[in-house]
């Protein structure tokens, strides 16, 4: 898939965010290089997904829980944004939450909904067009979600364990359907899965203690998705795998 | 089906109950009649009783229209024009705690003595339960879709149309709910108030001249309307709003 604009790289300077009186980050810098995936490690609950709604522009100036200073976040027009759960809403059929962009911006044309619908059959979805919703099991609901997703055409793509709620073999269907389709986008990626990160991402960051701070574990250079079961990357595994048990126990939610 | 059900066991146990305490104490028929009394006037009585019940049905479906589209204009205009709610809610809030028993003598001296003071009360009455319930579903967007919508440079008009208002559907359809059980109430306390017609009328004078079985009969007829209309506005409810329960 082609955005129609080039991805750009996005630098965050000193960034320092708060959540309620907790210093989550202080003076964070953070790289992500354009058309690569940047992937986030971490315990649960250590303030990602805060970081995320920071790069992604969605903390408002007027939030009293949140706290931010320092440069880098993007305009919300410039990203978009794949949680953790599928944000599908259950008034509209599956297509139509697809091209829910569309509908917002009042943009909708035959030629967008004959690419959703080519999405449609690219993610194994044929036929299911006019299910709403309750209809569809999880892996085909984040499905449709990673087609609305897509259907953005954003040079930025922020995913907040998109995958995590769906089974094995989805969850790895969806990785190389995401993997294929968002090569040219700057993408940063989060989760606590660290077999994720190393099928998906090109720098790998681990995320520890509070306020946090992020050390760059892993940079591959071999094209996703990745096979897993090569003795370079189980190898690998077992780093992550260190480094993350470190992290934990420095980790204030989890212990 | 089991509701329908149990239900009807109730209702039997009810009539069962209520002969036998008539039997039981001797109660003569000024006092509380027999349902088999009560069966019969409703039988002797009932073209009476069909054309007062007319009366009440056409003030409680009026109210309930009109409660329903004026709570639905506030909630909405409140939601979607933030600093009228700052103005508008404390005087809801005052306007509900005014009783409206208190103020419907007043209500048929400024709207008369015939069906409009009627459609007014249970207007008011209606009024509030469903611009709370819609207003509060309104203002409790799942913060994850605003996000959503904010990523994709949503127009306002159009997020509200296509995820605020359809995401507030099944606060309304509870606000409506609770709306239609008292609609009837309303009417009925516009008719006590002052009345020539209505089936709050013809129990406050069945009263009167102790014609209690008519009284009853009146009774039962509000009962058996109020739930007949309250069976169809949830079945439709249901129907239309699907994801009222999946949510």
């Amino acid at each position: 898939m082609q955005p129609n604009q080039t991805a750009p790289i996005i630098h965050l300077e000193q960034v320092s965010l708060a959540y309620d009186g907790i210093d989550l980050f202080t003076n964070l810098n953070l790289n992500l290089p354009a058309n690569q995936w940047t992937c986030i490690l971490g315990p649960s609950g250590g303030g990602k997904s805060t970081l995320l709604k920071f790069i992604a522009g969605l903390i408002p100036n007027d939030s009293k829980q949140i706290t931010c200073t320092g440069k880098g976040s993007l305009r919300p027009e410039q990203v978009s944004y794949m949680a953790q759960t599928d944000l599908l809403l259950p008034w509209f059929s599956a297509l139509d939450n697809a091209l829910l962009g569309a509908h917002l911006r009042g943009t909708l044309s035959t030629s967008l909904e004959t690419k959703a619908k080519k999405l449609f059959a690219q993610v194994g979805l044929n036929g299911a067009e006019k299910k709403y919703p309750h209809q569809l099991s999880g892996g085909m609901r984040q499905r449709v979600a990673l087609v609305r997703t897509l259907l953005e055409e954003k040079p930025v793509v922020l995913m907040d364990e998109p995958f995590s709620a769906v089974d094995a073999i989805t969850r790895f269907q969806l990785q190389t359907l995401a993997a294929d389709l968002l090569r040219e986008c700057t993408v940063l990626l989060i989760t606590h899965d660290p077999l994720e990160a190393l099928r998906l991402a090109d720098d790998i960051y681990i995320l520890s203690g509070v306020p946090a701070k992020l050390d760059l574990t892993l940079q591959l250079k071999t094209a996703t998705p990745r096979d897993i079961t090569t003795s370079e990357l189980i190898a690998h595994q077992a780093t992550l795998y260190h480094a993350l048990t470190r992290a934990k126990e420095t980790s204030l939610w989890d212990q | 089906m089991g509701s329908v059900i149990r239900g009807l066991i109730v209702l039997a146990g009810f009539i069962i109950l209520w002969q036998l305490v008539v039997t039981l104490f001797n109660l003569p028929d000024y006092i509380l009649p027999t349902p088999f009394d009560v069966l019969h006037t409703w039988y002797t009585h009932f073209s009476l009783i069909l054309a007062e019940t007319k009366i009440s049905v056409i003030e409680t479906l009026l109210g309930l229209l009109l409660g329903v589209i004026f709570g639905c204009i506030t909630a909405l205009s409140m939601a979607f024009f933030r600093p009228f709610s700052y103005w508008l809610f404390p005087v809801l809030l005052i306007s509900q705690a005014i009783p409206t028993f208190a103020i419907a003598p007043l209500l048929v001296i400024w709207f008369g003595f015939g069906m409009a003071s009627k459609i007014v009360t249970a207007m008011i009455m209606i009024f509030f339960p469903v611009t709370s319930a819609f207003y509060d579903g309104l203002r409790r967007t799942e913060p994850g879709w605003h996000e959503l919508a904010t990523t994709m440079n949503a127009t306002k008009w159009r997020f509200f149309w296509y995820i605020r208002i359809p995401a507030a559907l099944p606060n309304l359809a509870s606000g409506l709910r609770v709306a239609t059980a008292i609609a009837p109430i309303g009417a009925v306390v516009g008719e006590w108030v002052g009345a020539s017609k209505g089936l709050g009328f013809l129990m406050l004078n069945a009263n009167a001249r102790m014609q209690i079985d008519l009284m009853f009969a009146g009774l039962f007829t509000l009962v058996i309307f109020s739930l007949f209309l309250y069976f169809i506005i949830d079945k439709y409810l249901k129907r239309a709003i699907p994801w009222q329960a999946v949510t």
